[in-house]
């Protein structure tokens, strides 16, 4: 049996919207409304949507980089929204997030050492000249890059020599759960596939446990063992990649698979497309009942009646918030 | 002119001015498109791709020049025009359309206004004839509601919907030639799927050539007829887009192909990425470009260019393929 260590219960990240001269709350964008998800040990969970859905928020909120308005996250066990900040910076130790723009991300003003020696410094992880310097080499030496490199400043690397330290941040604190959000997306094509390959290995050397956030379905799938598919705030689906991807249930989850282009001309000629009409629906004010309703091929009155909720169809290791799933209808 | 190609680039040469020095961002680059016909560039960021369609269009940053060779469209040859007779040929008979519809819209007009702005300058259409006409095309690109969406401001609209607004201005004349860069790359996948069935249909009903610019093979694989591979400013690879796919004949196409993931892999099995980086423009190698990140590289290529080889049904920049192609002959 596989054991968690990551559970979220009913984890909710509100925004408020102020509006007027006295900064009266409007409203709020309901960012993450209500999501229960189970992240296994040594797995790799991939969380796909459009921008907006709230993936991000959501990665963030688990790592309380990002404060929940209500819910619960364990970790092994523990409720972190519960820690103080002593407790909290001790349990830091064991996660670590990897941002999407590696140019962005790193202080332009310290070496690469300096970067990785800070992390090392704030949870005294390697007290003392010699070792400090050795764990930096080390760390660099994980993620692919010489340990000459650790007197350069990031303006030196390319993208994906900065994505590598970025990784190597990650990894200073010896985590054993990390947050990759959309950790490719600002890469190069032929880059991208170095960096997909590289957090693979690292996974499998140091056990490491992973929440992998993209909006690039084909890479989610490449990488992970099961999938949470998000719309406008919600888990819509959740599934083994494999099963996902053959026998999709949610409808958002069908137009989302055939809107995938495959570099295949051939096979793209005869693949059906579920086009889908209009935008995706508002966190500020998302529709009554389900919340793809608005967009939906298959709604019937009954979906803007009751949100169906997420084991509204449970076939064991893969659920769907639907009242009228897809079935057994072939991909692709 | 009925034979001729609609656009004909020869030997076509585009500097670029910058602080760190002047490079080529396009070196060498000829092809045609004809009537009707859908043409893909792809290429990653900084191979000349865009440089290419802001050189065909006039359009280059203040720090760009052609310094050589032919763009002939519908046999005139554009550098020979004033830039009153370009501006003539912008927007009526070709159309570009940006990667980013937040900021190639002005923010300060209403949408309707700007997409009749086309006809108000080139037809001499009255203020409600172009408003007219605006509500009609947002129609033909699918904007719900066009009667009153055309009263409304950029900020008012979603990714998708500016994206599909900007098409509408493109079309506004129905040109012949659309140039579309980037044209999904801001947006969502669902939002993708409809904009390229957009593209697709006006394409099938109107006969509007197009060049698709992108860095996305799969949007390639199901919208192009042909499709041109460009790395360090030059075109390596070009053919039919079922040729090109099924048998690639340079390594750059090879190696790109076989390092993105697909979503109807099978089983897993790590990816093979090209190694090393992008080259660095201004300091480029001698010989073959891809060279220095090439797994099948030969002494030759060090030093020596190859040039665009036919090699079997396309076209390739290769020294090992061209004489493995040479062997089966």
């Amino acid at each position: 049996m596989p054991e968690p260590l990551v559970e979220v219960r009913g984890l909710k990240t509100w925004f408020p919207v102020r509006s007027g001269a006295i900064s009266r709350v409007a409203g709020y964008v309901r960012a993450v409304d209500g999501v229960d998800l189970t992240i296994n040990e040594g797995e790799t969970l991939g969380l796909v949507g459009e921008s907006g859905c709230g993936k991000s928020t959501l990665g963030r909120s688990i790592l309380r980089l990002v404060e929940p308005t209500s819910g619960e996250v364990y970790f092994r066990g523990k409720n972190i929204l519960r820690l103080r900040r002593g407790g909290m910076r001790r349990m830091r130790r064991e996660m670590a997030i990897i941002f999407q723009d590696p140019f962005a991300s790193l202080d332009p003003r310290q070496t690469v050492g300096g970067i990785l020696g800070e992390a090392l410094d704030i949870h005294r992880l390697a007290p003392g000249g010699r070792r400090r310097k050795e764990r930096i080499a080390e760390l660099l030496d994980l993620v692919g890059l010489s340990s000459d490199l650790a007197g350069r400043y990031p303006h030196e690397f390319s993208g994906g020599q900065r994505q590598r330290v970025g990784i190597a941040r990650a990894l200073a604190v010896e985590p054993s759960f990390i947050v990759c959000d959309e950790p490719i997306s600002a890469l190069d094509v032929s880059i991208q596939a170095q960096i997909i390959n590289l957090l693979e290995q690292l996974q499998e050397k140091l056990h490491l446990t992973y929440l992998f956030i993209a909006h690039d379905l084909s890479v989610v799938k490449h990488i992970s063992n099961r999938i949470a598919v998000m719309y406008v705030g919600k888990v819509v689906e959740i599934a083994p990649s494999g099963d996902l991807y053959r026998r999709p249930q949610h409808p958002y989850t069908g137009s989302l698979l055939s809107a995938i282009p495959i570099p295949d001309p051939r096979l793209e000629r005869r693949r059906e497309r579920i086009i889908l009409k209009g935008d995706v629906a508002s966190p500020l004010n998302p529709p009554s009942g389900c919340r793809f309703r608005t967009r939906c091929f298959k709604a019937q009155p009954r979906c803007a009646e009751s949100e169906p909720p997420l084991d509204a169809l449970n076939l064991g290791g893969h659920r769907a918030a639907c009242y009228f799933p897809l079935g057994q209808r072939p991909t692709a | 002119m009925a034979f001729g190609h609609l656009l004909e680039l020869e030997d076509v040469r585009t500097e670029l001015s910058l602080a760190e020095g002047t490079l080529r961002a396009v070196d060498g680059v000829s092809f045609t498109v004809d009537a009707g016909e859908t043409l893909g560039i792809v290429g990653e960021s900084g191979s000349g791709k865009s440089i290419t369609a802001l050189s065909i269009m006039r359009l280059l940053p203040p720090s760009g020049r052609i310094v050589e060779g032919r763009i002939k469209f519908k046999d005139r040859v554009l550098s020979d025009l004033s830039e009153d007779e370009m501006e003539g040929i912008r927007g009526t008979e070709m159309a570009m359309i940006f990667q980013d519809p937040m900021t190639s819209l002005n923010p300060v007009y209403r949408t309707g206004w700007q997409v009749g702005e086309p006809l108000r300058i080139h037809r001499r259409a009255g203020a409600a004839d172009a408003i007219r006409a605006a509500v009609d095309l947002f129609k033909q690109v699918g904007i719900p509601d066009a009667r009153s969406r055309v009263h409304q401001f950029p900020h008012m609209f979603s990714g998708g919907m500016r994206q599909r607004a900007m098409i509408a201005m493109g079309l506004s004349m129905s040109p012949s030639l659309l140039i579309a860069d980037e044209p999904t790359t801001a947006l969502d996948v669902t939002i993708q799927a409809q904009i390229l069935e957009l593209l697709r249909t006006l394409n099938r009903e109107y006969g509007t050539a197009t060049i698709l610019i992108t860095h996305n093979l799969g949007v390639v694989a199901g919208m192009c007829d042909r499709v041109i591979v460009m790395y360090a400013g030059r075109i390596v690879e070009e053919g039919r887009t079922d040729d090109v796919f099924s048998h690639p004949e340079h390594p750059y196409t090879w190696s790109l192909l076989r390092s993105i993931p697909r979503l109807d892999a099978e089983a897993h099995e790590l990816l093979k990425p090209i190694e090393g980086s992008p080259p660095d423009m201004i300091h480029l190698p001698p010989g073959c470009k891809f060279q220095p990140r090439c797994p099948f590289a030969v002494e030759r290529c060090g030093p020596e260019e190859p040039s665009l080889f036919q090699v079997r049904e396309q076209l390739a920049r290769c020294w090992v393929t061209q004489a493995g192609a040479e062997l089966d002959a």
